[in-house]
């Protein structure tokens, strides 16, 4: 186990390094100087020179990429073209609101996904079986900005019950809070939901099929006894790795989401730095959601060893 | 050899026709190819005559799905785009193919430092949100139908890689090609008459699925604002376009989107019910875009 977490650990780190590479070199493939085409208009040599040097950009490449690395090992994710402000403390103001949507939508998507994947699962072949495989397949197929535009037409323009877009804090008014995530996590959720559902479906259905629940079932015990004590402990431990990859991807996916509600989390700032060309803010906000990405992902894969052991000797 | 391309060929094309969910799907992509080949033909209206006299008229015999905020007819634009979202996702989705069956071809052949190397920095692509790289770097190459190819490109590569690469590592050790080593085949040839057509059939599958994350990753994109620039018309941009008029327009948001969606769900169950047949082992399509967004 723990060799295995050392190796995974180590893997991580190379990838982490490749990650800053992948998003230093980003910044070389704008055609031009990246500071004049920021500036555009706003040119004047001496806020040129300054960020130019700010940016590390007037040394060479391999000195600009080691103090990136050095930089970014100590949070300092350089300052933005547009406030001046530094990037790091413009993604950490930005990252709860993505937060809350994500975990918002993954609560929304596990509300639908869990009885519906277990008992698809538990009566494979019924009408209930058939119509969570059409809604599997319907949410893997719709992009969840359409289902987003199709919720505004309901639910704030026919029926008026909630408003189209916007943002109030968690933890000014969670009420208020409450009103505007439902839009945006229902349609990110739906499209979780479909995914979820189809694992665990595909998850209990393994387990099901297992001699120690053949053996449950032949001492007499109650299906739903079989079902709740034998069944869904050995067939979610997947499902809750998958729960947690959800989450980190929706970290870094809810762009399109985030910009059609107008939702002021880490996809709308990389939308807004990609408008204003506000390249360090840009790869920050990339780094930083690559970065946490990877984490999780680690932390999943560790977990996923911690509850069933078979995995950390294979 | 059950990888025979002759062999994976009709078995792809027998699971196409006894699935009735892949019949609907492949009636729906040859209605698409016909619409994407002659859409401008097609089109009722010009995709850009403006009627400042007709803005947001609902749908009518005059205009099936209505007209948008510049009074352009919304069908000839949904029919006219459908061209843009099939050469993106086949255009993508070759450069993913070419570049990561070359990638897993050499790492799985040669194994070692190229595989280490090779292998490493696909990793580094696929610890990115599939999205958030494609945004990146449409972001830094400056908008447009080509870069958002080649960026769509580029995030579907590292999939095929793996597809690939694991692959080669199963049909190595074959006896078949063992005896082309041991009678000095050269390893071009080898990979060309043994190891290519021996791991089509996953390849296939991929290619169907990556097709339709492909244009989900064009729509989103494209509603961005990073993919065609207008007056060009995208199902994406035509979605952002619409969505200040949704609640007073429905057919601006219904008509698109539908688009998407069929189009995305008509690649889905030809790819689904490809793998069924040629690739069991691999991912459903919900298990492969679970950390593919």
């Amino acid at each position: 186990m723990t060799r295995f977490v050392l190796r995974r650990l180590l893997q991580s780190v190379v990838v982490l390094l490749g990650v800053t590479l992948v998003v230093f070199l980003l910044l070389q493939l704008v055609p031009g100087d990246p500071v004049r085409v920021a500036l555009g208009t706003r040119f004047d040599q001496q806020t040129y020179d300054a960020l130019r040097e700010r940016s590390g950009l007037d040394q060479p490449l391999v000195a600009q990429y080691a103090s990136y690395v050095g930089h970014a090992l100590t949070g300092d994710l350089g300052v933005s073209f547009r406030s001046g402000q530094p990037v790091t403390t413009i993604v950490l103001e930005r990252l709860p609101a993505t937060l809350s949507l994500a975990v918002t939508a993954v609560l929304l998507a596990l509300l639908v996904a869990f009885p519906l994947g277990v008992l698809s699962a538990v009566r494979s072949g019924s009408a209930l079986d058939h119509a969570a495989r059409v809604f599997s397949q319907f949410g893997v197929s719709v992009p969840d900005f359409w289902m987003g535009i199709m919720g505004i037409l309901l639910f704030a323009g026919v029926l008026g019950w909630l408003p189209p877009s916007g943002y109030v804090a968690l933890t000014e008014d969670p009420a208020g809070w409450a009103s505007h995530v439902l839009l945006p996590a229902g349609a990110v959720g739906l499209v979780t939901a479909s995914i979820l559902t189809r694992f665990i479906r595909s998850s209990v259905l393994e387990v099901l099929s297992e001699d120690y629940v053949r053996t449950a079932e032949a001492k007499g015990l109650r299906s739903r006894i079989v079902v709740v004590r034998h069944v869904l402990r050995n067939a979610l431990i997947p499902v809750v790795t998958v729960v947690a990859v959800q989450l980190a991807s929706l970290i870094g996916g809810v762009i399109v989401i985030e910009v059609l509600f107008a939702w002021p989390g880490v996809g709308r700032l990389t939308y807004d730095a990609v408008q204003a060309r506000d390249y360090p803010v840009l790869q920050g906000a990339v780094l930083f959601v690559a970065a946490l990405f990877l984490l999780m992902n680690l932390l999943v894969d560790v977990l996923y060893a911690r509850l069933d052991p078979r995995i950390g000797v294979r | 050899m059950s990888g025979h391309p002759d062999g994976t060929l009709r078995r792809a094309l027998s699971a196409l026709r006894h699935d009735p969910p892949a019949v609907a799907g492949t009636a729906v992509l040859l209605l698409l190819l016909v619409v994407g080949v002659a859409g401008r033909w097609l089109a009722p209206d010009g995709v850009n005559d403006v009627d400042v006299d007709g803005i947001l008229r609902p749908p009518s015999l005059d205009h099936l799905f209505g007209t948008d905020e510049l009074g352009r007819d919304v069908l000839s634009r949904v029919l006219v785009a459908a061209r843009v979202s099939l050469e993106v996702g086949l255009v993508s989705v070759g450069i993913a193919l070419l570049v990561g069956v070359t990638v897993g071809l050499l790492a799985g052949w040669y194994r070692g430092w190229v595989d280490n190397v090779l292998m490493r920095g696909m990793d580094v692509l696929f610890a990115f949100p599939v999205l958030l790289l494609a945004v990146a770097i449409v972001a830094v190459l400056g908008p447009g139908l080509l870069t958002a190819m080649v960026a769509i490109g580029v995030v579907y590569t590292p999939i095929f890689a793996r597809v690939t690469r694991a692959g080669v590592l199963s049909v190595r050790e074959q006896v078949f090609v063992r005896a082309a080593v041991s009678i000095g085949a050269s390893d071009a040839r080898i990979i060309r008459r043994h190891v290519l057509p021996n791991i089509a059939a996953p390849l296939i599958v991929q290619t169907s699925l990556s097709l339709a994350f492909a244009i989900l990753s064009e729509a989103a994109l494209s509603f961005l604002g990073l993919g065609i620039q207008p007056p060009d018309p995208a199902w994406g941009r035509m979605l952002y376009d619409g969505r200040g008029f949704v609640t007073e327009a429905w057919w601006l948001g219904v008509f698109p989107g539908a688009a998407i969606f069929l189009t995305v769900l008509a690649f889905n169950l030809v790819g689904d019910a490809l793998r069924d047949v040629l690739d069991p082992r691999q991912l459903t399509v919900g298990e492969a875009r679970r950390s593919r967004r």
